[in-house]
């Protein structure tokens, strides 16, 4: 018999008009790292929250070692050494790292925390399996990449020795995701069992020993990695064959559209600017990329450019239309349609329905309003045209709440509503975040289809391989400023990486000599900087 | 199928309003059981247990539920005169029901009802007893009035960020001592002298100095006239108004604006998410002072609605406490879940609720037994969540029950 540690069998999970889970098995044998595959829904996140005690299950039942356990809530999955790093981080931002790593499971003696002892262990832990922390850092001011060992290290400090991984490599750069890869290696050996939920199947090529799928809430089966290809994972995945290459024509740039000059945002947190002195254009029928790791000031920039946030200096031209002070409404009707960074705080009103959420940008339109009163039949219809088209997948349709679907359906849902808008802007930040490789490839068709049909693209994301697949031109944001401008042919995810970690800066360096000049040469006359431009250009490109 | 949907989805909340209604009159009555033992037990004579429950019943709760119907169930030659009544303190409820649920359904917290309604008071009064103009002029008046004193904290919140209730809370003393100073000391203005009766230590009676601003009642003195006697012409006299009208008219209005048109749904947006509204191009400061200022309207319309059917006059030396009419609004809003329709009765209910525990045996039961079961209702109002989904319970079981017959056979087919 095989030596399991964790057997959940024949879960069934229901949510009102949606089977999340219906008779999934799953089976973690000790030592092992096992890849959870699925689409977006397919019910991943419901089945680990079963395990994890935050559902309740309709049916099944849970085994550890062999015998049937239950799990009411997370302190009990504690209690059997379960520990999950959640996709979301759950930390106290304000607490130092010893702190977050005890809360909850602090030594005290009299009532008063003893903190010694933690610390030793902790350092112990770090030392052991190479998960590098300051323990006395506040939480606030460490990287995305050390909160996520502090979170690892909550785990084993309690001596959790099953793992649960939610979508852990979302947020780092490609180094960092080696590291995590080798610490998770380094976990199995030691008899660590592991569970990782991913959308990327060459990191389960990489690193798992098995995997399971699951699809529309059913389970599909479980495959040897050692066994099986990244074509037949996502063909478990989707149901069909995915392609993992994105074909696209050569790139046929037209006019300017989008005009970007030395834009300088104020930061809120701190007195230094957010973004500083950044300067591009766009052009019709061309995809260009903004990379770079999070919080690198692309946040503040996009939001300046869309006109949520006021932009500090410089200038910003949509279609020779001057935008830089205007609402955000004049944005939206020079022709920006802007896919949001956070769809909860920016894309949808979760409160609202599905179908009411289909027409926040066009709601005031002719199309919608007469004398003032909503055309209920054209929204439903408009929102149903949507919701066929970009496999919006919902348990009431139209009518459910925006809150009560799945992340990745919202996110469909957004996408969706933006690029229907048939806008000569389409500003979209990580457009395919939080999606399976099957709604990944089906909207950078749709982006590359507007980019054919002559829309200019700014594109902002972290994935490195959708900006290598998707862009045109990558443009590397690192502390604010652009450091580097790339041509996806010729360049490498590893060099990409070097300067978003702001590892290699000669083209800093370089860029920031340029500006001093550029700015020399305003002062002499626009003419010359004008021609100071297209030098630039072909510098970088030649170099 | 969608309308059956709605339907059963409203239902399940009038069922849970339903049950916290009952719950609070279960503990209304456990509060006059106690009270009626405590009275009898003061008392010389000997008593039993069935005493103490006969004297809650008949004397206490009876009353309570019976309020406004009360001396027509007991005595069929009696007036209607505390029905008329129950229906008056209708108009001024719902509208301040309205004006705290709008606020809600906008994302705001208009604790300021009561400070908009005090002013819609004095906006109506002036205009009736100093420039002496008709009803629906004053009435109008009392809505700007409100919306000022609305507005303001709507100001204060959209550009300065400052929360709303503890700016909306100020401003209800503000605009009471001011009402209460304008119209009282002398020194200020000459305003007393046209508006303050010295004698009765109350504002003038429209009645004696514009019966033009008084708001007709239902029924025409011919129509009264004629059918003397008949139960429709007793009910519809004064101070049965066109208030009532005017304001269920109000609550139906508002359901509209908020589920049909642009505007509602601009307010919804913002009450929802600020920041998806600010995403989608609302301009949600603009928003937010708009929709206080039409909350505070709709509690300065409510105050002109009562004060306008003269049959109270304000008293600004007794008048040291805010109007409660304010605070009930709040209470209304919530057992209605800020549904303009459901306003409607919850705001019978307190009014109905309230005229009867005015109605009980004065030596036994205090009046505000009334008040802590409207309380208590409230209260559990923040249980109606749990309520819901009690309700539904036995629904997604039967549901589950359902999925499990037809879809087992599928998963078994497949299997095959």
């Amino acid at each position: 018999m095989e030596d399991y540690v964790i057997e959940m069998l024949h879960i069934t999970k229901t949510f009102p008009g949606i089977r999340a889970n219906d008779d999934v098995t799953l089976r973690l044998k000790r030592g092992e790292i096992h890849a959870l595959l699925g689409e977006n829904g397919a019910g991943k996140s419901t089945l680990m929250s079963v395990l994890f005690g935050l559902y309740d299950a309709d049916s099944g039942e849970i085994r550890k070692d062999g015998k049937t356990v239950h799990i009411n809530n997370p302190n009990d999955a504690n209690a059997l050494h379960i520990g999950m790093v959640h996709q979301h981080f759950k930390l106290v931002e304000v607490f130092s790292v010893l702190d977050n790593i005890i809360l909850g499971a602090e030594d005290t003696k009299h009532g008063i925390i003893q903190k010694d002892e933690a610390r030793k262990k902790i350092k112990r832990l770090s030392k052991k399996y190479g998960l590098k922390v300051d323990p006395d850092a506040l939480v606030e001011d460490i990287s995305v990449g050390m909160q996520q060992r502090v979170e690892i290290l909550k785990m084993l400090y309690r001596d959790n020795d099953i793992l649960i991984f939610d979508e852990p490599t979302a947020v780092l750069t490609p180094q960092e995701i080696d590291e995590l890869m080798e610490i998770m290696r380094g976990f199995a050996k030691e008899g660590k069992s592991i569970l990782f939920i991913t959308h990327k199947l060459n990191e389960i090529m990489a690193v798992a020993d098995r995997c399971t799928v699951l699809r529309k809430g059913k389970y599909i089966g479980t495959v040897n990695i050692s066994e099986t290809t990244p074509e037949e994972l996502s063909s478990m995945m989707v149901g069909r064959n995915v392609s993992f290459t994105v074909d696209k024509d050569e790139c046929k740039p037209g006019k300017k559209v989008l005009k970007v000059k030395n834009v300088t945002v104020p930061s809120k947190i701190h007195k230094n600017n957010a973004v500083k002195n950044v300067s591009f254009d766009v052009r019709a029928g061309e995809i260009v990329c903004l990379a770079g790791i999070e919080g690198n000031g692309q946040t503040e920039f996009i939001q300046a450019l869309t006109g949520l946030e006021k932009v500090g200096k410089g200038k910003i031209v949509l279609k020779g239309k001057d935008i830089t002070h205007a609402s955000v409404r004049k944005h939206s009707l020079a022709g920006m349609a802007h896919i949001p960074e956070d769809r909860h705080k920016h894309g949808l009103v979760l409160d609202f329905s599905l179908q009411e959420n289909m027409v926040l940008q066009k709601y005031y339109m002719d199309e919608f309003q007469k004398f003032g009163f909503i055309k209920s039949r054209n929204v439903l219809k408009y929102s149903q045209g949507i919701i066929e088209k970009f496999d919006v997948r919902s348990g009431q349709g139209p009518y459910s709440t925006a809150r009560s679907m799945s992340g990745g359906n919202q996110q469909k849902a957004i996408v969706g509503r933006e690029m229907d808008r048939g806008m000569p802007l389409l500003v979209a930040v990580q457009p395919t975040r939080g999606l399976d490789v099957g709604a990944i490839e089906f909207i950078h068709k749709e982006i590359i289809k507007a980019r054919d049909s002559g829309v200019a693209v700014l594109l902002v994301s972290l994935e490195l391989d959708e900006v290598m697949n998707l862009s045109d031109r990558i443009l590397v944001m690192y502390e604010g400023k652009i450091v580097g401008e790339f041509d996806p042919k010729t360049t490498t995810v590893q060099e990409l990486g070097l300067y978003m970690a702001g590892a290699k800066k000669d083209r800093l360096k370089n860029k920031e000599a340029k500006d001093r000049s550029r700015i020399k040469s305003h002062a002499k006359g626009k003419k010359e900087s004008a021609k100071a431009e297209p030098n630039r250009k072909t510098s970088k490109k030649g170099r | 199928m969608n309308i059956f949907k709605r339907f059963s989805k409203c239902l399940n909340t009038i069922v849970a309003a339903l049950i916290c209604v009952i719950i609070g009159l279960a503990i209304g009555f456990l509060i006059l059981t106690f009270l009626s033992w405590r009275s009898l037990a003061a008392g010389a004579d000997p008593y039993t247990f069935r005493d103490v429950i006969v004297q809650a019943w008949k004397d206490g709760f009876l009353r309570l539920i019976e309020g406004g119907t009360y001396p027509i169930f007991n005595n069929a030659t009696a007036s209607y005169r505390k029905m008329r009544t129950e229906l008056s303190l209708l108009p001024p409820l719902l509208m301040c029901g309205l004006s705290v649920g709008f606020a809600f359904k906008t994302g705001l917290f208009n604790i300021g009802a009561a400070g908009q309604y005090t002013l819609g008071a004095f906006g109506a009064l002036l205009f009736a007893l100093v420039l002496k103009w008709p009803w629906y002029l004053c009435l109008i008046a009392a809505m700007l009035f409100g919306a000022v004193w609305g507005a303001i904290p709507g100001f204060f919140k959209a550009y300065f960020n400052i929360n709303e209730v503890i700016t909306a809370i100020m401003f209800n003393w503000i605009g009471l001592y001011g009402v209460n100073t304008l119209m009282y000391n002398e020194k200020l203005t000459s305003l007393p002298s046209m508006m303050y009766n010295a004698k009765t230590t109350k504002t003038f009676t429209l009645k004696a100095i514009n019966s033009d601003a008084i708001i007709p009642p239902l029924a025409s003195d011919e129509y009264i006239k004629a059918h003397k006697g008949d139960t429709l012409a007793e009910f519809l006299q004064s101070p049965v108004t066109y208030a009532v009208v005017i304001a269920v008219v109000i609550a139906i209005i508002l359901l509209i604006v908020l589920n049909k048109t642009v505007f509602g749904y601009e307010l919804k947006a913002c009450g929802f998410s600020r920041t998806a509204a600010k995403y989608a191009g609302i301009n949600e400061k603009r928003n937010v002072i708009l929709s206080m200022a039409i909350s505070g309207a709709l509690a300065g319309l409510g105050a002109g609605l009562y004060y306008l059917t003269d049959t109270l006059q304000w008293n600004p030396q007794e008048s040291t406490a805010l109007p409660s009419m304010g605070f009930d609004g709040i209470s209304v809003a919530l057992l209605a879940s800020s549904n303009p329709i459901g306003t409607i009765f919850s705001a019978l209910l307190i009014a109905h609720i309230d005229t009867g525990g005015g109605l009980f045996s004065a030596k036994v039961f205090p009046p505000e037994v009334a008040d802590i079961v409207s309380g208590v209702i409230i209260y559990l109002c923040a249980f109606m969540m749990l309520f819901k989904n009690i309700i539904a319970k036995p629904f997604v079981f039967l549901g589950q029950l359902k999925a499990k017959l037809t879809g087992g056979n599928k998963e078994g087919s497949e299997k095959k």
